[in-house]
């Protein structure tokens, strides 16, 4: 399915950050907003909530202690019991560094993994871009439009007096 | 965020543009291999091939190819083991430590010392997987059922801690840095010319586009990353401290070993990445990114470490005195006194006093100086390995037993060979990887820069050199540019 969108070009951060809350005062839905570098102040303008990362971070460290804990106390205490060192079979103080690495292996891991497929990042062949600039230094901001483009003279007009430095018209094969 | 000073050095020179900032960082990985970088890679897989045929000697006629005894049967492979491992830790240090306290002057450096920590930790895992004698059967130390019925690992041994710690913390760090690398790869793979490049950026840049909730999720992941490699950082040298003070050998059982281990680690890592960024950026011309401000910090933090290691030894001879066991005390008499006297004058010398120079501001902000310096530290930082290992095993409780170790040719050869296999991947990483990363170097441009690049393009306030070429508003960058910088 082929989508077109209205593609605003943007030089700075600052100029950008008026640009969005202007044009979403205006009733213009934003479909995206692309740039080389995170903006500070952007989530907010956007409109962006707040990512729920951290507390699937949380959730995967806890797998992570919780396994950790069950397979050394499994192991050692119940499965085979060994005498080592003139210490109990269930040993925690000597449990703790294990326990300690796979919190934090859980932790990155499963975290990093969420955010790979949440955020669609996968290897592909070819990648296509709205604008090969947007890694570069230019902040683009796209704004879908219907079929017949109608909106496009409006919508040129209203980036131009946000500061866009130029404004085109891409189509996107999904 | 950060408070801007009208006093404070810029973090980066010569009044660059976003687009400079690209163009600077992706020349070297577009442009040809140049004759320094052949030459140095040359040398690098020379001593590459000296690993091979030291590793090939060890597996083919065993362990007996190296001078361990029966006395020292621990000595080259653990402490180059550990002085790897050190290494590494600088660049975890500069990711993530770095990172929560907010010392934006790291952007810079932090692609390179990440690569770094990886590139050491591969070196250091050789040792103890070598001295296992029989490689292939590495997989012994997980938690595995053996053939035989369910005996599994020993988990209350530091050997074994050892064994997570360092998996994981290679792991993470690889993630860490391999995140970080993703919307760099986007740069490069939307400028890229070639079919191969095209392909080979698209994979690895993972379909990045730089989107705002993108971005936004990645600055969470970086934020939670860095808070738990942080812990991680300290407990990796905490538990490798371990494999000796939980042992009962005299001038390894104290309990000062982790914290003294983990100062020593970052105080050998930052003198390995002011040796390589020092090199690096002289060869890829980043003077305006890593400035003689960067390697003053980096010498402070040096020098602050080499201090903690200075007490450290001071602090160890006081306990083996006031312990009142003959054994400790004898221990330490010998490091200092004994036959092996000059690694611990070399230890005592390359540790406790070169890093006092750092005081004198001119010592800190030579870069032949720091260079030096760098050197001296990390050969001060192996002997101290060498120190704790060599000088505590050879003479230990039964004088029968007392020996002296002196290493064959081919633990030379493995060390020596890791060197080789560390360069020749740093190298490999310089050549086809950003060795900055431009998207937070883009970040603390506007704060930085004199005026922030100005958004018609341009006009840099240089200090000496002008930016490369204007940006023009409407060319895309995919428009033949001219290097003038690199010429």
């Amino acid at each position: 399915m082929t989508k077109r969108y209205a593609l605003g070009i943007f030089e700075d951060e600052d100029v950008l950050l008026h640009a969005i809350e202007n044009i979403r005062a205006a009733g213009v839905k934003i479909y995206d907003v692309f740039s080389p570098y995170p903006v500070h102040g952007i989530d907010d303008a956007l409109g962006i909530e707040r990512s729920r990362l951290p507390i699937a971070a949380f959730f995967y460290g806890l797998t992570g202690l919780s396994f950790a804990l069950w397979m050394q106390i499994y192991m050692l205490g119940f499965d085979w019991p060994m005498i080592i060192g003139g210490k109990p079979h269930i040993a925690l103080p000597a449990f703790i560094p294990v326990s300690f690495e796979l919190t934090v292996f859980f932790t990155c891991h499963g975290m990093s993994f969420t955010f790979f497929l949440i955020t669609s990042l996968y290897p592909r062949w070819k990648t296509k871009v709205m604008d090969v600039r947007a890694t570069d230094d230019k902040f683009v901001m796209a704004i879908e439009l219907d079929e017949t483009s109608s909106q496009l003279p409006r919508l040129t007009q209203l980036l131009r007096d946000n500061g866009a430095s130029e404004v085109n018209q891409k189509e996107m094969t999904e | 965020m950060q408070h801007i000073s009208a006093v404070r050095e810029p973090l980066v020179t010569g009044g660059k543009t976003y687009h400079d900032v690209t163009a600077d960082i992706c020349y070297q990985v577009e442009a040809k291999p140049n004759i320094r970088w052949m030459m140095a890679f040359g040398v690098a897989l020379f001593f590459l091939g000296v690993f091979f045929y030291s590793v090939y000697r060890t597996l083919w006629y065993g362990i007996g190819e190296w001078g361990l005894n029966k006395t020292v049967g621990w000595a080259w492979d653990i402490t180059n083991f550990v002085w790897w491992v050190g290494i590494g830790h600088a660049g975890t240090l500069i990711s993530a430590v770095l990172l929560l306290f907010r010392q934006k002057w790291r952007s810079s450096i932090n692609r390179a010392a990440e690569a770094m920590t990886i590139f050491a930790v591969i070196c250091a895992a050789m040792f103890p997987v070598l001295h296992m004698g029989r490689p292939w059967m590495a997989f012994w130390v997980l938690p595995l059922q053996n053939t035989y019925g369910s005996l599994w690992a020993n988990f209350n041994s530091p050997l074994l801690w050892d064994v997570f710690a360092i998996s994981t913390y290679f792991s993470v760090s690889l993630v860490f840095w391999y995140i970080g690398l993703v919307p760099d790869f986007a740069t490069i793979r939307d400028r890229a010319k070639g079919p191969i490049a095209k392909v080979a950026y698209s994979m690895l840049s993972l379909g990045w586009k730089g989107s705002a909730k993108a971005w936004s999720r990645y600055e969470t992941v970086s934020l939670i990353l860095a808070g738990v490699s942080t812990p991680l950082v300290l407990s990796v040298h905490t538990i490798v401290s371990m494999d000796f003070a939980t042992s009962v050998v005299p001038g390894w059982h104290t309990t000062i070993f982790p914290p003294y281990f983990v100062a020593g680690a970052i105080f050998s890592g930052f003198a390995m990445v002011l040796t390589l960024m020092l090199i690096t950026r002289v060869v890829f011309r980043l003077e305006d990114y890593i400035t003689l401000e960067h390697i003053a910090l980096m010498n402070k933090i040096m020098m602050i470490t080499g201090s903690i290691v200075g007490v450290a030894y001071i602090t160890e001879f006081f306990i083996a005195w006031y312990s009142q066991v003959e054994f400790e005390q004898y221990a330490f008499i010998n490091r200092a006194t004994g036959p092996y006297w000059w690694a611990y004058a070399s230890m005592m010398t390359c540790n406790v006093i070169t890093p006092q120079l750092v005081w004198f501001r001119r010592v800190r902000y030579s870069i032949p100086l720091t260079f030096i310096l760098s050197i001296i530290v990390n050969i001060g930082m192996w002997f101290e390995r060498f120190v704790i290992i060599v000088t505590s095993l050879h003479r230990e409780y039964i004088p029968s037993g007392w020996v002296m170790f002196s290493p064959s040719i081919i633990d030379i050869g493995i060390y020596v060979g890791t060197l080789g296999l560390f360069f020749t991947l740093f190298l490999l990483f310089a050549k086809f990887f950003p060795v900055i990363n431009m998207a937070e170097v883009k970040t603390i441009l506007k704060y930085t820069v004199d005026n922030g690049p100005t958004y018609t393009g341009g006009h840099g306030h240089g200090h000496g050199h002008a930016p490369a070429h204007p940006v023009t508003p409407g060319v895309p960058a995919s428009a033949p540019v001219t290097y003038n910088q690199h010429d």
